[in-house]
């Protein structure tokens, strides 16, 4: 059912090789960067709010000692 | 049932459900592409006359269709965020349009590959990719659009009147263009060779299809959970999630 | 206390008014019509069997991109002075004003086009079947551009340079327009009835006349806050 002869065949496609492969390859690059983009967002939002609270909890902190 | 439907609104609960689905549909997703990318690459038998240029179809109309059917989803969540006031609808319709625009490219561009080996040129105004050029303007337009204004609730708003006008134009301008197709090229072999398809090619299709909508609700569902993040930082369940305790 | 009949006319004499006080600003969509329709045989050939191919083409296309140019003008003064935000808060249906607008805009922009069109058929070797349903089908879809664009400007009225953006987002909605009025030209020229392909056009732009000044006013009150 495999309809190549030899992996060699399957890479060359009949000499549409380079528009077959071209197409996926392309297609899988931006497709897997549609999923991950939002992934790596997400966690750069989530880190800089961390950081954003971690600061404001050490000046509150500041505040209280000064204050005592 | 208000209750429910006002709970469906809440990013919070949003963001907890979505979390949970979304293993099941990046794997459902990638066992469909895979499997159907497969077989349409190495088990579909050749086309008479393309040869094996043909698998492009594989990505090319799984693509087609999401793009145009996101444009609708778009449209629609525009219109739920702007007629009920829901803030979460207006998520999902920012979350769908830069999906919608690289499913349009991928759709355009694997078209135009495949147009080489099978026509001599990349660049053929049939009327299936005239309309996705016009879809991927329309497209742009709203990205541009959400861009330019100040405050994000008059952002949401006027996306959502342009996503509404062009919702209505989509046919008009699909019908026009094939119509226009017909007046200069009568002959020319059509893209759309679904119909007379063999169905040992079909099938993969089929699978294929499906995939792209399962990556299609996967990419769409973390998008608004980004954009959800985004609005909510100043609530104590986001902030709750930037600081595990 | 003002009517509906007074206001709607009123604000029609007023913006003519203002238009015709720059007159030099009103010729611009015509010059542009006429410098892009003079480019054409310099650019491609004189030829005047490969010009009579192009010109119900070209000539089309001219008209829309003056269209496009002057669309501007709409609301960008008013809303600079302030007047569209008074426009907005007045007792009066904004899509009457709306339409008032795109009336008055129209008489100066689309009209001029379509009057100007025959010349410029004549210098594009336009073969004498097609001066009739170019005309027509010019001011039926002059008309459409005018209220579609409406929309798209009321959008980015606020925006820094929104006219970039405002092209961007009419363009396709421009497209079916561009194809029906064209190809009624063609027809003529090869000798065939046009009269359906007209109709199309006269539907569409009934339908865009009874929806486009709604959109428009519901676009107006969200660009100005912008």
């Amino acid at each position: 059912m495999f309809q190549f002869e030899n992996l060699d065949a399957f890479m060359s496609m009949g000499g549409h090789g380079p528009y077959v492969w071209g197409s996926y390859g392309l297609s899988l690059v931006i497709m897997g960067w549609l999923a991950l983009a939002p992934l790596r967002r997400q966690r750069v939002l989530l880190t800089k709010l961390h950081q954003r609270l971690q600061a404001k909890d050490r000046r509150m902190q500041g505040e209280r000692n000064e204050g005592s | 049932m208000w209750q429910w439907f006002h709970k469906l609104g809440s990013p919070r609960w949003f963001y907890q459900i979505s979390g949970k689905f979304l293993p099941w549909l990046a794997l459902a997703s990638v066992v469909l592409i895979v499997t159907g990318a497969v077989w349409g690459l190495a088990f579909a038998p050749e086309d008479a006359r393309q040869g094996n240029s043909f698998r492009i179809i594989y990505i090319h109309v799984p693509a087609s269709f999401l793009a145009l059917a996101g444009y609708y989803v778009m449209a629609a969540a525009g219109a739920v965020g702007m007629i009920w006031k829901i803030k979460l609808a207006d998520m999902v319709m920012v979350a769908a349009a830069p999906l919608g625009a690289a499913l349009t490219f991928i759709a355009l561009f694997t078209g135009a590959v495949w147009g080489k080996p099978t026509w001599g040129t990349y660049w053929i105004w049939d009327a299936r990719i005239t309309s996705m050029l016009v879809l991927l303007f329309l497209y742009i337009g709203i990205i541009a659009l959400s861009h330019s204004f100040s405050t994000r609730e008059s952002s949401a708003r006027a996306c959502a009147i342009l996503a509404l006008v062009g919702t209505v134009n989509i046919p008009i301008i699909y019908k026009s263009v094939d119509w226009w197709h017909t007046l200069h090229q009568p002959a020319t072999i059509k893209l759309s060779g679904a119909p007379s398809m063999h169905p040992d090619m079909f099938k993969p299709l089929l699978v294929m299809i499906l995939g792209f909508y399962c990556f299609y609700v996967l990419v769409l569902l973390l998008n608004t959970r980004t954009e959800v993040l985004l609005r909510e930082g100043r609530t104590n369940w986001v902030k709750d999630l930037a600081q595990p305790k | 206390m003002t009517t509906l009949k007074g206001a709607f006319f009123g604000l029609i004499l007023r913006d003519l008014s203002v238009a015709l006080r720059h007159r030099g600003d009103l010729l611009n969509p015509l010059f542009f019509f006429l410098i892009v329709a003079t480019l054409v045989p310099l650019g491609i050939s004189p030829e005047s069997a490969r010009l009579a191919a192009m010109a119900p083409g070209m000539i089309w296309i001219s008209a829309l991109l003056a269209t496009l140019l002057a669309l501007d003008d709409l609301f960008q003064a008013d809303f600079a002075d302030g007047s569209l935000v008074q426009l907005v808060l007045s007792p009066q249906p904004l899509w009457l004003l709306v339409l008032a607008k795109i009336i008055a805009h129209w008489l100066v922009t689309g009209f001029p086009v379509v009057l100007f069109s025959p010349l410029l058929g004549l210098m594009l070797s336009l073969p004498k079947e097609g001066f009739l349903p170019l005309l027509l089908g010019l001011v039926l879809g002059t008309s459409v551009f005018s209220l579609l664009g409406a929309v798209g400007a009321a959008l980015t009225v606020a925006l820094h340079k929104g006219s970039a953006l405002l092209s961007l987002l009419v363009m396709p909605l421009y497209v079916p327009v561009l194809i029906f009025g064209t190809s009624a030209v063609q027809r003529a020229i090869d000798g065939m009835s046009y009269g359906g392909v007209m109709a199309l056009l006269a539907a569409a732009s009934g339908f865009t006349l009874l929806v486009a000044p709604f959109a428009a006013a519901g676009a107006l009150k969200v660009g100005i806050n912008g």
